[in-house]
């Protein structure tokens, strides 16, 4: 009898401590959590995941892993299928992010989730608008978005149209937005996608004031540097499954990367010289003027040769993505010339360029990558559809069209049960191996490659660098505009530094330059003379 | 199995939709008939009772054949185009045109009207696709301003170039017999149009859902910057569509002037191509599922009027039958949580058997 009661004891005292840690030290579990989306995709398989009060944990793993979805289940976008979630102690149920956001849960998700025609100020207060009486006043949502984004040193014009801002800003917007909300556990799924080093670094600082006074934060990111630099725990998954939890001082780089991926992963690419033949795209004093009068490209001059890698390095915004339209022919009204192949582009049609087998990965995902609501067939074959290839009499040809499509999905390997499914049931990282895919499957001549890697796991990122290697050995003038200054110098062969829309510097050898090099010219400290930026342009 | 689900779902929404439909009809009728049970039956059986009942229903399906697939077509790109209605109806009067002032041989005759109701039909489609494209007027305001122009102006073609004046009331001339579409059998009055209308279901879903041309609309309506980005011509596939639907819609306007009337009697504007918006949201604007739509949507009319005739409930029961089955239909939640549930049960079990 004594031993029955002694261990009945026992048991409520082991109840009561696990009870007590919850309390405690778990701010947050979620246990057993399993979620099947409505076509049968088994997203999470039984995770278990646990955060402390006051510590930044990062979630990571390969693309299409089931973080996002892990996370949306916790801020009440999906509701999990079985298991369970305790906050604070407590379990609840999270219907949805309403419920979320009052707990104190708040998430800024991988894809915005802003309304384009509206302001910076409108979206910041959007579900909690400032006025009296029902009546919404302009000028106090104004007012609160700038304490905010003083508050956050995180700067914005409230009054811009969100669907004018860089894709940099509007990250931002979203992360102001959910600060505004007050809440206590901040969930950030790969903030740092989209924003620069210097972005990052402020993000940062401002994330670990927020730790210190007592915020949690979940934070999900492909790269490792940050996860060391900034989180105290991780947790791993892998296919829907936690392969592991650990703290982050124990672990290198590479064995985090090897937690992720199952093998090992090298962040440094093996290439031989680049052997550059003749001239495929020069640009010409080239300007742009925006639609507020600002100079956004200002007088560049370059060009890109057969079988080199031309990087771009720059904080974003500094006209980049202007340059990179103004090639792809996206932005009209350009002033001085673009040449491919010493001809002028300025009159010839989106289509006729890429028939000359230019291909452009477009920093925007969502707006010029993808068409969200269709298949992730129909998202690849935009460009060659129209081929006779592709054609049979009067109708495509389903079949090739088919082969040609599993093919790339495999060789891409894009994570999906088909290719007929919408290309939205895919995870950020696949969407964007679904692009590359398109882009480097058309035996380009000239690659403009604009963030290729963004969102993309470190395995995955290793794979499309390695290709833009192989293009560029094949022949292929590549130009690479890049966020990630270890990218731009691990897989360019030649750097140019934008800074307010003009170049600042031609590094010849990318092999010699340090980040820190990069970094002085990109934030316009030092400049280099006009001879020595005349050697960027070979005629 | 997933997929088997899937369309197991989509079949059992839609017959789920029209039962609720019929019962809040019901409903309704319960109100207002004396012998409700009486109303409900000529309403649901009454279609059926006799071989011209059925005939009136793939009558009336017929015209509703040319503008839903001219519809699905134009909103495939994204553009709310309305002047399915204007077109058709001054496909009609180009018809009555040609049927009145042309002597050409059987055969030739209703072809020529055919083309000419198509050719005018294309014009007020692309209207709109024009003030849209040069200068980003909306399509949904242009093109139902455009209506009232088709409108008077297929009515002054009528009153003064091909009135008939020996009607007693706004007619043209009979059209002469050469002109005429056969009746396809003789009990019915189910003519030639059939079958044209089947042959453009077929070109339409072909054109829409495996050329290139349908690739290129249908990614420009998801996301015109993708396709821009693609390299695909957006403005002139806008124009080309909106061409093609409102021809379409045109020559079902042709039709049916050469298939159901000896002589253009129309007043007012028939009201057919709006009911080509109605199907082609049914169909989901894919051609493919038109023909049941029209088929749907005539039968309900039928219906009601075979109800109205009959018992003491008025014809307009049918809008409501119309509106709430819409609405189920076209609502992606609704039973949406059931299919989740059945997908989750299907997929757990594969879960199982693949650790097992
Ligand atoms: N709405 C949906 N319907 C069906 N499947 C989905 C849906 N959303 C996501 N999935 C699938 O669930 C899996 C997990 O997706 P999730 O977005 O959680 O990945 P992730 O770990 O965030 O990846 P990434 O690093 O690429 O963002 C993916 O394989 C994806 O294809
Ligand atoms: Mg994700």
């Amino acid at each position: 009898m004594a031993s029955v009661s002694h261990l009945f004891h026992l048991e409520i005292g082991v109840r009561i401590m696990s009870e007590n840690i919850k309390v405690e030290e778990y701010i947050l579990s979620m246990e057993n959590i399993t979620k099947i989306y409505s076509n049968g995709f088994i997203a999470n398989k039984s995770v278990n995941f646990k955060v402390r009060k006051g510590e930044i944990h990062a979630l990571i793993g390969e693309n299409g892993a089931g973080k996002s979805t892990l996370m949306k289940v916790l801020f009440g976008q999906e509701q999990p299928d079985s298991g369970e979630i305790f906050y604070k102690g407590k379990k609840t149920n999270i219907t949805n992010p309403l419920v979320a956001l009052h707990m104190g849960i708040g998430m800024v998700h991988q894809h915005f989730m802003l309304v384009p025609s509206l302001t910076v100020a409108e979206n910041m207060v959007l579900g909690v608008e400032p006025g009296k009486y029902g009546m919404f006043s302009y000028k106090e949502a104004v007012k609160l978005t700038n304490d905010i984004s003083k508050k956050y040193n995180l700067p914005i014009d409230a009054e811009a149209k969100i669907m004018d801002l860089p894709v940099g800003f509007k990250q931002r917007v979203e992360i102001l937005k959910i600060l505004l909300r007050g809440v206590d556990v901040l969930i950030l799924d790969e903030p740092t996608a989209v924003l620069t080093p210097q972005e990052t670094d402020e993000l940062f600082k401002q994330l670990k004031v927020l730790k210190e006074k007592g915020y949690t934060i979940i934070f999900i990111s492909h790269k490792l540097h940050e996860i060391k630099k900034l989180c105290d725990n991780l947790t791993v998954l892998r296919n829907g499954r936690v392969t592991g939890t650990a703290k982050v001082s124990d672990l290198t780089e590479q064995e985090i990367s090897k937690m992720m991926v199952g093998r090992d992963v090298f962040l440094t690419i093996k290439k031989d010289v680049a052997q550059p033949k003749e001239t495929v795209l020069s640009v010409k004093n080239l300007s742009w003027v925006d639609k507020h009068g600002k100079r956004v490209v200002n007088n560049l001059s370059f060009s890109v040769r057969a079988g080199e890698i031309l990087g771009i390095a720059g904080v974003e915004g500094n006209g980049q993505r202007e340059l990179t339209n103004l090639i792809a022919r996206l932005e009209e009204n350009q002033i001085g010339e673009i040449l491919l192949y010493g001809k002028s582009i300025a009159k010839q049609s989106i289509r006729e360029i890429r028939e000359q087998k230019i291909s452009h990965i477009s920093e925007d995902r969502m707006t010029f990558g993808t068409v969200y609501e269709a298949t992730i067939e129909e998202n690849i074959i935009s460009d060659r559809f129209y081929k006779k290839e592709f054609n049979k009499n009067y109708l495509m040809d389903a079949k090739k069209i088919k082969n040609h499509v599993n093919e790339l999905i495999k060789e891409y390997n894009v994570r999906t049960d088909s290719k007929d499914l919408p290309i939205r049931t895919l995870s950020g990282g696949n969407m964007q191996k679904v692009v590359v895919a398109r882009e480097f499957s058309s035996d380009p001549k000239l690659v403009i490659a604009n963030q290729p890697t963004r969102g993309i796991d470190v395995g995955a990122s290793e794979f499309i660098r390695k290709k833009l290697v192989t293009l560029r050995d094949q022949g292929a003038a590549v130009l690479l505009v890049s966020a990630d200054l270890n990218e731009v110098i691990e897989v360019s062969d030649s750097i140019v530094v934008m800074c307010d829309g003009s170049i600042v510097a031609y590094l010849k050898d990318a092999k010699r330059v340090t980040e820190e090099q990069l970094g002085e010219y990109m934030l316009g400290i030092k400049k280099q003379s006009d001879e020595e930026l005349r050697e960027v342009v070979h005629d | 199995m997933i997929n088997k689900i899937e369309n197991q779902f989509k079949f059992i929404r839609i017959a789920i939709s029209i039962s609720i439909a019929l019962l809040l009809a019901f409903l309704i009728i319960s109100f207002v008939s004396k012998d409700p049970l009486f109303a409900m039956y000529n309403l649901i059986i009454g279609p059926f009772e006799n071989i011209r009942r059925v005939g009136n229903i793939v009558e009336l399906m017929i015209p509703l054949l040319f503008t839903g697939v001219g519809v699905s077509i134009m909103y495939s790109a994204g553009q709310i185009n309305m002047a399915s209605e204007g077109a058709f109806f001054l496909g009609g009067v180009a018809a009555a045109y040609v049927s009145v002032t042309f002597l050409l041989p059987y055969g030739i005759h209703p072809v020529v009207a055919m083309i000419a109701g198509g050719l005018i039909g294309g014009l007020i489609g692309l209207i709109p696709a024009i003030l849209f494209v040069k200068f980003k007027a909306l399509p949904v305001v242009s093109s139902l301003m455009l209506n009232y122009i088709s409108y008077f102006l297929g009515m002054y073609v009528i009153h003064y170039i091909i009135f008939d004046p020996e009607t007693g009331y706004l007619s043209s001339f009979l059209y002469k017999e050469t002109a005429i579409l056969p009746k396809l059998f003789s009990v019915t009055r189910i003519h030639w149009g059939l079958v044209i209308g089947l042959i453009v279901v077929v070109l339409g879903y072909l054109f829409l859902k495996k050329s290139k041309w349908g690739y290129a609309i249908r990614m420009i309506g998801m996301n015109p910057n993708f396709a821009q980005y693609s390299g695909i011509n957006v403005g002139f596939y806008i124009l080309l569509c909106q061409l093609i639907g409102g021809a379409i819609a045109g020559i079902g306007g042709a039709v049916e002037q050469l298939g159901m009337y000896s002589r253009f009697q129309y007043q007012k504007l028939s009201g057919h191509g709006f009911d080509g918006v109605l199907v082609a949201i049914l169909a989901n604007y894919n051609p493919k599922f038109v023909p049941l739509a029209a088929f749907f949507i005539a039968y309900v009319r039928v219906g009601a009027d075979v109800m109205a005739r009959n018992s003491d409930v008025p014809i307009e029961i049918v809008s409501i039958i119309q509106a709430v089955i819409i609405v189920f239909v076209a609502s992606e939640r609704f039973l949406a949580g059931w299919k989740h549930r059945k997908i989750v049960k299907a997929s757990q079990e594969r879960f199982a058997s693949e650790e097992a």
